[in-house]
């Protein structure tokens, strides 16, 4: 075994990852509320002309809030975690030091170059897969150099086991590179037809039905390699770090986690119930995405098994309370996806509020929460400063709870609402409304969300100020905290 | 078996590969052919009602609006017949959204009118008063990439063999034969039209978005 203070771990290309995480952050939030305003109040789509349309700002904000906010939160968990799993430093070689600089920087103008192209409106409008070829190429490069420098470190390891943690990055790696490549393919238009038109423009090589099969295996799964299995990665090394307990138990990590990835792909088809893809197709996703409960709940339930006799620990510190109220979350929208996708749900919630409503029970209450955790435990070590306060996380912790809840019960109210709306006949079987009355309806749950948007956004601001303070401002600290991270 | 996996990275990687590529072989290769066949008497997209869907893309309407009637008597009382695969044969990429803040679009060319659409993407409250939809009033002026369209029907009819060209389908031509006939077209709709800028535009031969989105959606049935 190989004596933990003898290494010392080299974080610049981390800390540089935890700027972008906290930049993003703010910015996708920002626009997040911005157009969940605009839905209870219409005036404000003119803010910034053509610009400024919920139409033009949704693709920003998710994809802001995916790309920029959380994969800049795996990344710099990445390069803070691998190295202390495999148990050597990146200034070991100088090589993978100048390729993590590379990745991040690259990263950061092709961030900023996505941003204001799909601002502009450059668009192949395939949801979380809406850049041209140029940036996708650009895309593709920042990945290759990801897996060079992943499996680099890999490569010159002294820990001969790859911890779990390591298993879901490399997952991630690989899940996002064939799901992204295969999503893509298409042919740039400028050229193939001899020089005419925009050079931005490619067309699909798939059409149709084909096209959406393609687009929903892609988009369901890029939300299973980009929101669950590296957030995974990071509890499974951050709360047993931070709470000094042992994972509970290996084989229930060896179960969820191949049965992850084995079922995971097929239930990309739920997106497409009552679709015109083939009926098979439907009915595989729909029951994949029952099973998928099986592996999800495993990994929820090895954390908090994790914790087991060490309960005290959550009213003492705030980010053990952060990761258990994350994996508890998990456990409600890892639920809640296989209900949506049974097929007579499926019928009410599709095309609704309720998706929305998912979605963020499951980002902003298990992928922000983690990654904001992760970062917290990360920065005493990183900056070898305590955590600012406290009292602050306290307080952030309990504004954007209410904030999910509020968000989560009013998308599901109206979700519902709208869905058996659609759907209302009178006693001659006539549609009783309008599609205008569904829409009028649900102005009150529009408004409960813009105000849970707001209080979570505050909530960031507050966790941002933190972690900006703590870099400059906290006390410093002498000795490395093994376990629980030392706060204000 | 998995503490050996766990010991070398290689071997794991390519088992992780192999057990996440699996379903998509079974799940979307079995059908790939017979899912793209269009339907009898399907036409593909005139230039003009390309760059009307490149509008439609650049102003991202599926953020709000499907095009996709699921089977139901609810769905087909309100939009019509239910969507069938071979309809959307030409359709690179689909469009059928993922959220109804609005009404589904996929047969709006039966119920709406160019005229309709004219007033509706001015001012949407004017023809619903409790519309949430914002204004595009920035489409009559835009001009619409009319270039880009016929470079992308040029690419589906070499690449992908698009019926443009044949008999009793849509012409495409060359570059300069697409412009004239993307100019006709639009000039037939421009005359259903009352914004005085719009007909000024298209009389000097330029295409605004709008002209062009309107020829899409009264593709669209």
């Amino acid at each position: 075994m190989q004596s933990n203070a003898a290494l010392e771990y080299d974080y610049s290309v981390a800390k540089l990852f935890t700027y972008t995480t906290i930049l993003f952050g703010i910015l996708g939030m920002l626009i997040g509320t911005l157009i969940a305003a605009q839905m209870a109040f219409p005036e404000l789509n003119y803010l910034l002309g053509e610009y400024g349309t919920f139409s033009r700002l949704r693709p920003l904000h998710t994809n802001i809030v995916i790309f920029g906010f959380t994969l800049s939160g795996i990344w710099a968990t990445a390069y803070y975690v691998s190295q202390r799993v495999l148990k050597v430093s990146m200034a070991e070689s100088k090589f993978l030091m100048a390729l993590g600089k590379i990745h991040f920087w690259l990263y950061f103008f092709g961030a900023l170059a996505a941003v204001i192209t799909l601002g502009m409106g450059i668009t192949q409008s395939k949801e979380y897969a809406v850049f041209e070829w140029p940036i996708d190429v650009v895309i593709v490069l920042i990945w290759v150099i990801w897996g060079l420098s992943l499996f680099g470190l890999i490569g010159i390891r002294r820990e001969k086991s790859l911890y779990i943690s390591m298993w879901y990055y490399i997952a991630t790696f690989l899940g996002i590179a064939m799901l992204y490549l295969f999503n893509n393919m298409a042919v740039p238009t400028y050229f193939a037809s001899g020089g005419y038109g925009s050079i931005f423009h490619f067309v699909s090589m798939y059409s149709g039905t084909n096209d959406a099969l393609v687009q929903w295996w892609y988009g369901h799964n890029a939300v299973a390699f980009g929101f669950t299995v590296p957030i995974i990665a990071m509890i499974y090394y951050f709360l047993p770090k931070e709470s000094g307990q042992a994972v509970y138990s290996y084989k229930l990590s060896l179960l969820s986690f191949w049965g992850l990835m084995f079922v995971y792909l097929w239930a990309g088809s739920h997106h497409l119930i009552w679709s015109t893809v083939p009926d098979w197709m439907q009915t595989m996703g729909s029951i994949f995405s029952v099973v998928l409960i099986l592996p999800s709940w495993g990994s929820a339930i090895n954390m908090l098994l994790t914790m087991k006799g060490e309960w005290n620990q959550l009213t003492e510190n705030p980010l053990i309370k952060l990761m258990v109220l994350a994996s508890t979350f998990y456990m409600l929208s890892t639920i809640e996806g296989p209900i949506q996708s049974i097929k007579s749900v499926n019928a009410i919630a599709h095309f609704t509020d309720w998706i929305p409503g998912h979605v963020h029970d499951g980002v902003l209450g298990w992928v922000v929460f983690m990654i904001m955790a992760a970062l917290f435990h990360m920065a005493p070590r990183m900056f070898k400063k305590e955590i600012y306060s406290k009292k602050l996380i306290d307080m952030q912790f309990w504004l954007q709870t209410t904030a999910i809840v509020l968000y989560f019960t009013s998308m599901w109210i109206a979700g519902i609402t709208q869905g058996m709306m659609w759907r209302a006949v009178d006693e001659y079987g006539n549609l009783m409304y309008s599609f205008i009355d569904t829409v009028a309806v649900l102005h009150p749950y529009y408004t409960i969300r813009a105000v849970a948007g707001l209080l979570y956004l505050l909530g960031f601001f507050m966790f941002a100020y933190n972690m900006i303070l703590t870099m400059t401002a906290a006390k410093k600290i002498d000795t490395e905290p093994q376990f629980r991270s030392p706060m204000a | 078996m998995f503490h050996w996996l766990e010991k070398n990275p290689f071997f794991f990687a390519v088992g992780v590969f192999l057990v996440i590529a699996f379903a998509g072989l079974i799940e979307i290769l079995p059908n790939f052919g017979e899912a793209s066949r269009p339907v009898v008497g399907l036409k593909p997209y005139t230039v003009l009602e390309l760059a009307g869907k490149e509008v439609y893309k650049k102003d991202n309407c599926i953020a709000c609006h499907s095009q996709l009637i699921r089977p139901f008597k609810s769905e087909t009382d309100r939009y019509g017949q239910y969507s069938l695969s071979g309809e959307y044969a030409y359709d690179r990429p689909f469009l059928w959204g993922s959220k109804r803040t609005g009404p589904d679009l996929h047969r709006i060319g039966n119920y709406r009118s160019t005229d309709w659409h004219e007033n509706h993407m001015w001012d949407p409250k004017s023809v619903i008063p409790q519309s949430i939809m914002p204004a595009y009033k920035h489409q009559f002026s835009n001009i619409a990439d009319i270039e880009t369209a016929y470079a992308e029907a040029v690419t589906v009819k070499k690449l992908f063999n698009t019926p443009y060209d044949v008999d009793g389908g849509v012409a495409l031509g060359s570059w300069e034969d697409a412009q004239a006939a993307a100019l006709t077209e639009a000039k037939a709709i421009a005359a259903d039209m009352k914004n005085q800028d719009v007909k000024d535009l298209v009389a000097n031969g330029q295409i605004p978005e709008i002209v062009a989105l309107i020829a899409y959606m009264n593709k669209l049935k």
